[in-house]
């Protein structure tokens, strides 16, 4: 269907779809089989501009929205959704910097950013502290001109691969949500190290690692906007990147789909394809109803959220999990359609499948976010 | 460093259909490209420009249609293009060719380095990269895979062989046809998307380039093809199998024939 996108966001699902389809693709299966990190591909993206995309203008960027980003995210996870968080996870680290740096701070890092120079994480998630952000331990205290930071953080994406880290912290245990700030770490600050790669199920060519905070001693200037306002700033970030984890969703069910029915046209049983038998066909016309549904909540979500509505959690919430649980149905089903082949390693489905599981699991899990979608529906219908 | 490549706009390969009455290539609703072999031709020229300076130009001799593949070529990297286009060039070979892009070179003015594919993917001849240089009476080196050194006036080159490569010293001005492992052409960048489609493409005409008429198209070119047909198939073939033995009695057995009184049956 055609969703009316502009002329310059046709030409970056253009860039994105021949990386998908002349690198993503032939690689995958490898990348994931040894669970590396897609350097080259990511150059290739860096080198194509679609670092920018997300970065003011004024700071060497596009200057574009959440739906430019949605539109990348959806081609590269047609290809593969490890790539795909990879690459979703710098804007996740970059996003704080947009939206709460100082001007200072933002010429330090965008430029770099966007041009790929630099590659950026977002470390929020710890061992006591994952759908309730409350239970955060890091600490930062203020030491003469130097923060002090300790403490770790669990599961962060590109751990271990980026240079810049956006770390959320406790700088006054005493107010509560309102005593979170955050900061800028860098690679190589003293007392900061990452843990090994984490082994996952799914999305192996992406790195999840221990962010470790030993002291870690970073300049004062590192604290992103004011002291206190991490969480809000952390809430902003979130409800503006969910929809490009509903964009890998999409993306990877078309990729699903893009095998399935091929297969199925080609698969004889009883002297026919196999997409001949309406119970194939009705598998399949699910798989492509829940893709096209999906793009159109994302999209429009998407676009609605870039003018900070207030029933932006809402909608962000709502597209994150329609597009995810309806991925992990798809590839599900796909794997369904192809048999015993479609669970042979030999076939992307089965990879496919194992990498949606984690769509319903990060950046908010699916039943953290229909909490979300249900206090707003309680406080709408209280007025 | 100031870089030439010339490209030419060819059939997708993918899609390739005779007509069957004439037996030429039927190009209608059959998608036009890049030659894969002037992408990389391309790739080079930009890498090259990227470590030295300069600017690199792209033009292609071809119809208004070719522009396409022009704007292509800013979207990779090219920072002035231009198409040379007139229908006195149509029916134009290899001969006529490389004089066309002689006369447009010497109109666009100097140049440090011309890049070409290797050959075209259409014609397959391979000679309008080493025609052009001899016209120009610059040195050239085709089938480079790979530059090792190269500096404001003297490259060192491998040329691709067919029993390994030969290492190449040439000095500039030059002329390089490249084979694909040089290098692995980029991905148009969002910024050269932009520039692309902004984009005015300059045409040059038979008289911009001072073309004397004689030696253009159909009547400049010596080169006639007078007939077009598929090769004939091929006679009858045997496989043998069993063990070697096995296999050369079978084969004496059908050999035998030819050798005896009668021939053949």
């Amino acid at each position: 269907m055609d969703y009316f996108i502009s002329e310059e966001q046709q030409m970056i699902v253009d860039i994105a779809r021949q990386i998908t389809d002349e690198r993503i693709i032939p690689s995958r299966a490898e990348l994931d089989e040894n669970h590396e990190f897609p350097r080259k591909i990511l150059d290739e993206l860096a080198q194509a501009d679609l670092f920018s995309v997300l970065i003011p203008e004024a700071y060497g960027g596009f200057g574009g929205g959440c739906l430019d980003i949605v539109l990348i995210l959806e081609q590269l996870s047609r290809g593969c959704v490890g790539v795909g968080t990879a690459f979703a996870a710098n804007f996740l680290g970059a996003y704080p910097i947009v939206l709460a740096g100082s001007d200072e701070m933002k010429q330090k890092y965008l430029p770099a950013i966007a041009t790929g120079e630099k590659f950026a994480a977002f470390g929020l998630t710890e061992a006591n502290a994952g759908s309730d952000a409350s239970g955060i331990q890091t600490t930062a205290v203020l030491d003469g001109d130097e923060w002090v930071l300790n403490g770790t953080k669990q599961w962060i994406t590109n751990g271990g691969e980026a240079q810049i880290y956006t770390v959320v912290t406790i700088t006054d245990r005493s107010r509560g949500p309102r005593g979170a700030s955050l900061f800028v770490v860098e690679e190589g600050d003293p007392g900061f190290s990452c843990g090994p790669k984490e082994k996952k199920m799914g999305i192996r060519a992406s790195s999840t690692t221990e962010l470790i905070f030993k002291d870690c001693r970073i300049p004062k200037d590192r604290l992103i906007g004011r002291k206190g306002t991490g969480f809000i700033t952390v809430m902003k970030t979130l409800d503006l990147s969910r929809p490009g984890i509903a964009a890998l969703g999409i993306g990877l069910a078309q990729g699903a789909l893009d095998e399935a029915a091929p297969y199925a046209k080609q698969r004889k049983q009883f002297d026919k394809p196999i997409i001949a038998f309406q119970a194939v066909q009705h598998l399949l016309a699910d798989i492509a109803i829940g893709i096209e549904s999906a793009r159109a909540l994302v999209y429009a979500a998407a676009k609605h959220i870039q003018a900070y509505p207030k029933d932006m959690s809402k909608a962000s919430s709502m597209c994150k999990v329609y597009a995810t649980d309806m991925a992990m149905k798809a590839t599900t089903d796909a794997v369904q359609v192809m048999g015993g082949y479609g669970y042979m390693c030999e076939y992307p489905v089965e990879k496919m499948m194992r990498d949606a599981k984690i769509l319903q699991i990060y950046e908010g899990t699916n039943q953290i976010q229909r909490n979300v979608i249900g206090q707003e529906l309680n406080k709408e219908y209280s007025k | 460093m100031n870089i030439i490549v010339c490209i030419k706009q060819v059939p997708d390969a993918k899609d390739v259909r005779l007509d069957p009455e004439t037996n030429t290539l039927a190009r209608e609703g059959v998608e036009s490209i890049m030659n894969p072999y002037d992408q990389h031709a391309l790739e080079e020229a930009v890498r090259l420009k990227e470590t030295h300076g300069g600017e690199v130009t792209v033009i292609t001799m071809g119809p208004p249609q070719a522009e396409e593949i022009l704007r292509l070529a800013i979207s990779c990297g090219a920072d002035k293009v231009a198409l040379v286009s007139d229908r006195a060039f149509a029916g134009a070979d290899t001969w006529a060719t490389a004089y066309t892009l002689e006369q447009a070179i010497r109109t666009l003015g100097d140049f440090d380095l011309i890049l070409c594919g290797k050959q075209a993917i259409d014609g397959d001849t391979a000679q309008v990269g080493p025609g052009l240089a001899m016209r120009l009476d610059i040195p050239y080196i085709t089938c480079a895979q790979k530059i090792r050194e190269s500096d404001s006036n003297r490259f060192i080159v491998e040329r691709m062989m067919d029993d390994g490569y030969d290492v190449v010293e040439i000095t500039l001005p030059a002329l390089l046809s490249v084979v694909k492992n040089i290098n692995e052409p980029r991905v148009p960048s969002l910024k050269g998307k932009m520039r692309a489609k902004k984009a005015v493409i300059t045409t040059l005409s038979a008289d911009d380039i001072n073309a004397d008429h004689a030696c253009i198209g159909l009547p400049g070119s010596p080169t006639q093809v007078v007939n077009v047909f598929p090769p004939s198939a091929r006679g009858g073939r045997a496989i043998f199998t069993g063990s070697l033995d096995e296999q050369i009695d079978q084969l004496v057995d059908k050999l035998i024939p030819f050798i005896q009184p009668g021939g053949a049956q």
